[in-house]
């Protein structure tokens, strides 16, 4: 197994470090001429070129290259334009309020998505399991800033049962911090909900149709513990490691919400970005993205590999 | 099979009865009926364009800003006077053109792609498959906002945004049937008439790799769509005045806390509804060719 953790791991490197020369040649390529962008199209051309040769823009693209690359190694990027800070801190605080966002998400939808498929899977063909998975299947292709604003409109204008600002007053205990995210997690939680549904289904599925599961039926054992012990953990399987390869639509979904919500989260932050043409923020933040997707799949393909003694203790070629 | 057995009018007639068989199907799936009710009612008012709306979707009307919905303007107005159900109406052209062309680009390219990697494997395949992953890790709206920056914010962004990330994922099902086919025979026949690489992937490969690519371009399109509106909502994609939906809910997303709800609601259920008509209508299609 250690093999095969390491190929991955040298593939996952490898991605990175694609992504980040791709990353790097977009956005200089991109960038034009920075100095001139930031004084303005009325200043001295030799200001420009100073504060040009101070930002380090004049370098061949090879050596900014290497310099930016030795940098991110030590998690320096270098400031941003707009906020005239070190990107790492911008990026580290945004990051931990993205993280914390996306587990709210998270531990409202996977035990949900995974109850959603064993009930329709036990229901099998009827009713209660085409409802769970037209409703799954609709709510995961409604796009999040949709049914962000629906529900907006609804649980917190017209109902007003949740915050609709999704920042905590300052100072408070996680507690109140989770209850004023549940209500941005929720459009998350709506486009995570059918997938997972759908995977644990077919899981339970699957398990409930095995050899094993007729042994135990036969042995006499109640429906209960056939159900607990023996089935949930097969079906369980594939549904973790399908988790983390959600990881992707996680992230593009967070920058609709935290735009909307208004919050302080890194999608917010590459957005504004973005607009303002902040070219080492933007670098860093796109990075930053890709590190956690390659990170959640890597975890994904290890999780499976540990659940699966198969791969663990090496396939039967 | 003994083909020659078999009459050629004997097989062709065989497979006109099947296609008919699943064409019956298809209608009688319930899925399948209410998907394509929906998106027919959205394809009518993308053609139908201003002829079927009740006002001018682009005439402002300054004195009637943000009305609510009532006989006169069933959706209300909005920030500009304008009526919400004609842009609602006409909304749905721009949407219906970008969406397919983006997915359109996107499968070409995609196709191109697993075609390329497929046949000729080696360090090719290697670099560029690696180049796929890293794409991968892009979610379109990080794609988006690189697209934004590189080409400014408009309709022609939206295409390419679009188009660029569903290629490496197009690619991958593609690659994966080419390797498949390029051991049968008829490839290697070709190969020993000399045939030059282009015309095997393309005319011999191709035919054969066709059917991954049409589910494929089914199943992206409603994520372009998906995709066509978000972006539009943050304000890379289609520019005001057009009758946009994820543009006209940018625009009117502030007047939400004052209580003006209409400009916003209505356009998200036209999205809404257009993103599950289609996906319910690709359902269908998928349950019906599986029996």
């Amino acid at each position: 197994m250690t093999r095969f953790l390491l190929r991955r791991l040298l593939l996952a490197l490898v991605t990175l470090w694609l992504l980040s020369l791709i990353v790097f040649l977009a956005a200089n390529l991109l960038s034009g001429d920075v100095g001139r962008r930031i004084l303005g199209p009325f200043a001295d051309p030799r200001a420009v070129a100073s504060l040009n040769h101070r930002l380090g823009v004049d370098r061949p693209i090879l050596v900014q290259y290497l310099s930016w690359l030795g940098g991110a190694l030590h998690f320096d990027f270098g400031n941003s334009l707009s906020y005239r800070e070190p990107v790492s801190g911008l990026l580290g605080r945004a990051l931990v309020n993205s993280l914390k966002l996306g587990a709210v998400a998270f531990v409202i939808v996977v035990p949900l998505g995974i109850l959603g498929g064993v009930v329709a899977a036990l229901n099998r063909g009827r009713f209660l399991d085409r409802l769970i998975t037209v409703a799954g299947l609709s709510a995961t292709v409604v796009p999040e800033f949709v049914s962000g604003i629906v529900l907006i409109i609804l649980l917190g204008i017209t109902l007003r049962l949740l915050p609709i600002t999704a920042q905590a007053p300052d100072g408070s205990g996680p507690l109140t911090q989770v209850y004023y995210l549940i209500m941005p997690a929720l459009p998350l939680v709506l486009v995570l909900f059918g997938y997972l549904a759908r995977i644990a289904r077919a899981g339970m599925i699957e398990a409930l149709e095995a050899d094993y599961t007729r042994t135990a039926v036969l042995k006499g054992l109640p429906q209960r513990t056939v159900i607990f012990r023996h089935v949930m953990r097969n079906a369980l399987l594939p549904t973790i490691a399908v988790v983390a390869t959600q990881t992707g639509y996680l992230i593009g979904g967070l920058v609709v919400i935290e735009f909307i919500f208004n919050y302080q989260g890194i999608g917010q932050l590459l957005y504004t970005a973005a607009e303002h043409k902040d070219f080492p923020l933007l670098q860093a933040g796109v990075m930053v993205v890709g590190v956690v997707y390659l990170t959640a799949t890597l975890l994904a393909d290890l999780a499976y590999s540990l659940l699966n003694p198969r791969i663990r203790h090496g396939a039967a070629s | 099979m003994n083909v020659a057995a078999v009459p050629v009018e004997r097989v062709a007639e065989q497979r006109t009865t099947v296609r008919r068989e699943r064409i019956r199907l298809l209608l009688r799936s319930p899925t399948f009926i209410a998907g394509a009710v929906i998106v027919g009612t959205w394809v009518v008012c993308a053609i139908g364009g201003t002829h079927l709306t009740p006002y001018d979707p682009f005439a402002t009307d300054p004195l009637n800003r943000l009305r609510p919905p009532s006989a006169r303007h069933l959706f209300g107005t909005d920030q500009l006077g304008r009526d919400v159900l004609s842009r609602v109406v006409a909304g749905a052209r721009g949407i219906l053109i970008v969406a397919p062309l983006a997915t359109l680009l996107g499968t070409v390219a995609g196709t191109a792609l697993g075609l390329v990697t497929g046949y000729f494997r080696g360090v090719v395949d290697e670099v560029l498959m690696r180049l796929v992953d890293a794409f991968r890790a892009l979610p379109v709206v990080i794609v988006g906002m690189l697209g934004l920056v590189a080409l400014g914010p408009s309709t022609v962004t939206v295409i390419l945004v679009i188009g660029i990330v569903f290629t490496p994922i197009v690619a991958r099902p593609v690659r994966a049937a080419v390797l498949t086919q390029r051991g049968q025979e008829y490839v290697q026949a070709a190969r020993l008439r000399r045939e030059r690489a282009p015309y095997i992937l393309f005319v011999e490969l191709l035919p054969n790799v066709l059917a991954p690519v049409l589910v494929e371009f089914t199943v992206r399109l409603g994520y372009a769509i998906f995709a066509t509106a978000t972006l539009s909502f943050l304000g890379f994609g289609i520019q005001p005045p057009a009758p946009d939906w994820g543009l006209t809910i940018f625009e009117h997303y502030g007047f939400i806390s004052g209580g003006y709800w209409w400009p916003v609601l209505f356009p998200a259920l036209a999205i809404a509804s257009l993103v599950v008509g289609v996906n319910l209508v690709s359902d269908g299609t998928s349950q019906a060719l599986e029996r």
